[in-house]
């Protein structure tokens, strides 16, 4: 299948200005400034197929907004190419914009003093979208969204979460084939992201739409992603499906045990002294957490010196997180 | 084309949407021109004339002058700046269009309603309360229509030019002040271009701004002739051009070098 996104050797460099200290120092920055040339976008590359759905993540600062407004012809990139769509987002934009849909989570595309079906009918001529194409394909999307009783309410009287789901359709009215997602269920309660996540996976499975998502919201990743790209200091550290890494990184497994009697911690250490376990304490809500690999032996084993010595309160087995994953990667900053 | 009409009426939408900042402009105009023809009767006293204009004439020249500004005059450099500044214009960008045309659009739809709501009604009450005297030659008013357009057209562009400094200079607040008071100062607002001193007037001859109000308020004043008044709508369009040129340069620069605020 076709590539929808091309990048190679992407480079984006920003000049970071630094004021010197003191008075002097700010007359001196009168005439002339330190700055440092920074990468924030240090040639990555990657490539994303026709209806597939990647989550790009990484920390704070990472580098994703940027990519992302590099892929969608707002940024000029430093160095290296970028084919969206078959063209140059940025050589060819008013073209290029065309075909892509956009949402930050963080700005609005709606005008903030009329209504939302004003914005839609000014969007609707911007996009040059037919009456017949409208009707049928937004008719559906007002529906599923569940936005029609705002349509004629001006934006600035809507909740977070009706803007963003007025938000989301504004994007899609000219049923785009590539959609980019810039946080768009940040500050969101869950029923609004489940609704947001549905609608989503609906679109791409009927229209084979290609999204591009990037969030800080894992279980949005976990939703709707098999495939994830991470970002750390502007370079792509792991390109690759979800689940491999939760199966290369979450291989151990947790058991957390309360206890309906005060217990030492040693007293639990020397209990599996013989077993490679590691044990944790969280001392406010006495609960000790067990880390070890996952083997259904040594879990047993565990279980059964821990239950048979002490009266338990509760007791859980869970799974490393992808959060718990991600947290560790970007710990580390590699893969 | 479709796009940029929708652009208006949206326009239209929002001037609606904030009617206490309409009336409080009808209010602030009707000051600002009783101050002006107050200040201009003590002025003539008991002469006639001076430098050819009457005191009927100027207090005309005074109302046409601030009713024609309601038309030309837009905040797009604020606007521009503040869209800059917050980092909005990235969703302008990811829009098919020409941002500087719909700023343009946005402009324009605002001038036009100012126009109807405002200057029409507007210079009815004045024609009433103060001894104004309209000419009704219609070649004179459609003269003037097409110089206010030209108007428009060089004001918005100085608009655009100091709008796209932001993308340099980050804050710009100051420059878009001084931008506001040379323009009401040297295209005659205040001050018909004809009461500056002569080396004054030379200067003046080569820069844009009187054409953005002294040529339209003479023209409907009767104070130019109607070779004089062509001659005057020729300069207006020869700068609308020029002024063309430079927003491109600076704009494909302002691309290259954009940095989308906040993340």
């Amino acid at each position: 299948m076709k590539n929808v996104i091309e990048v190679n050797n992407l480079r984006k460099e920003f000049k970071a200005y630094s004021s010197r200290t003191g008075l002097k120092g700010a007359f001196r920055d009168l005439l002339t400034r330190n700055y440092k040339v920074v990468p924030a976008v240090n040639d990555i590359n990657f490539s994303v197929k026709k209806g597939e759905m990647v989550g790009y993540i990484g920390e704070n600062g990472a580098g994703k907004s940027t990519t992302i407004k590099m892929l969608t012809g707002i940024l000029t990139p430093t160095s290296g190419e970028i084919s969206v769509n078959g063209m140059n987002p940025h050589k060819e934009r008013e073209k290029f914009v065309q075909t892509i849909g956009v949402v930050f989570g963080q700005r609005s595309q709606l005008w903030w003093d009329i209504a939302v079906q004003e914005s839609f009918r000014l969007l609707k001529k911007v996009y040059k979208v037919s009456d017949a194409d409208y009707n049928s394909h937004m008719n559906h999307v007002i529906h599923t969204l569940d936005i029609e009783p705002l349509l004629d309410k001006p934006v600035r009287k809507l909740s977070l979460g009706q803007r963003m789901r007025c938000e989301l359709a504004a994007a899609l009215i000219h049923n785009p084939p590539l959609l980019f997602l810039d946080e768009p269920t940040i500050g969101l309660d869950v029923l609004v992201k489940l609704k947001i996540r549905d609608f989503l996976k609906e679109i791409n499975e009927k229209y084979q739409t290609t999204i591009l998502l990037t969030t800080h919201d894992l279980t949005d990743i976990e939703a709707l992603c098999e495939r994830v790209i991470m970002l750390d200091e502007g370079k792509v550290i792991y390109d690759g499906a979800l689940k491999s890494l939760q199966e290369k990184w979450g291989e151990g497994k947790e058991l957390q045990f309360q206890f309906l009697e005060p217990v030492e911690m040693t007293a639990v250490q020397n209990l599996t002294s013989g077993i490679p376990v590691k044990w944790d304490l969280n001392k406010k809500e006495q609960i000790f957490t067990a880390t070890l690999e996952d083997n259904d032996e040594l879990i047993s084993q565990i279980i059964a010196k821990v239950v048979a010595e002490f009266k338990i309160k509760d007791i859980k087995i869970n799974e490393t997180s992808t959060e718990e994953i991600i947290r560790n990667i970007y710990e580390k900053g590699a893969v | 084309m479709d796009k940029y009409l929708e652009m208006i009426r949206i326009r239209f939408l929002m001037m609606l949407a904030y009617r206490t900042n309409y009336y409080t402009g009808i209010l602030i105009y009707s000051i600002n021109i009783g101050a002006y023809y107050f200040l201009w009767s003590a002025i003539y006293g008991t002469k006639e004339q001076i430098v050819g204009l009457s005191v009927t004439q100027m207090t005309t020249y005074v109302a046409v002058s601030w009713m024609a500004r309601a038309f030309y005059f837009n905040n797009l450099d604020r606007e521009m700046a503040l869209e800059i500044m917050e980092g909005k214009v990235a969703v302008e960008l990811i829009r098919p269009y020409n941002y500087l045309g719909m700023k343009v659009m946005q402009g324009l739809g605002e001038g036009i309603f100012r126009l109807f709501f405002f200057s029409a009604p507007g210079l009815i009450i004045v024609y009433f309360v103060f001894p104004v005297e309209f000419t009704w030659d219609l070649s004179v008013w459609g003269l003037f229509g097409l110089s206010i357009l030209l108007s428009f057209f060089i004001n918005t562009e100085l608009n655009l030019l100091t709008g796209i400094t932001t993308f340099f200079l980050y804050n710009n607040a100051g420059l878009i002040r001084a931008k506001r008071v040379v323009i009401d100062l040297f295209s005659g607002l205040l001050l018909p271009i004809s009461f500056f001193p002569g080396w004054a007037q030379d200067v003046m001859k080569f820069l844009p701004f009187q054409g953005i109000s002294y040529f339209p308020s003479m023209i409907v004043t009767k104070g130019f002739s109607h070779p004089q008044a062509i001659d005057a709508i020729t300069q207006q369009f020869v700068w609308v051009i020029l002024l063309f040129f430079p927003i491109q340069l600076l704009w494909s620069l302002a691309k290259k070098q954009l940095i989308i605020q906040g993340g």
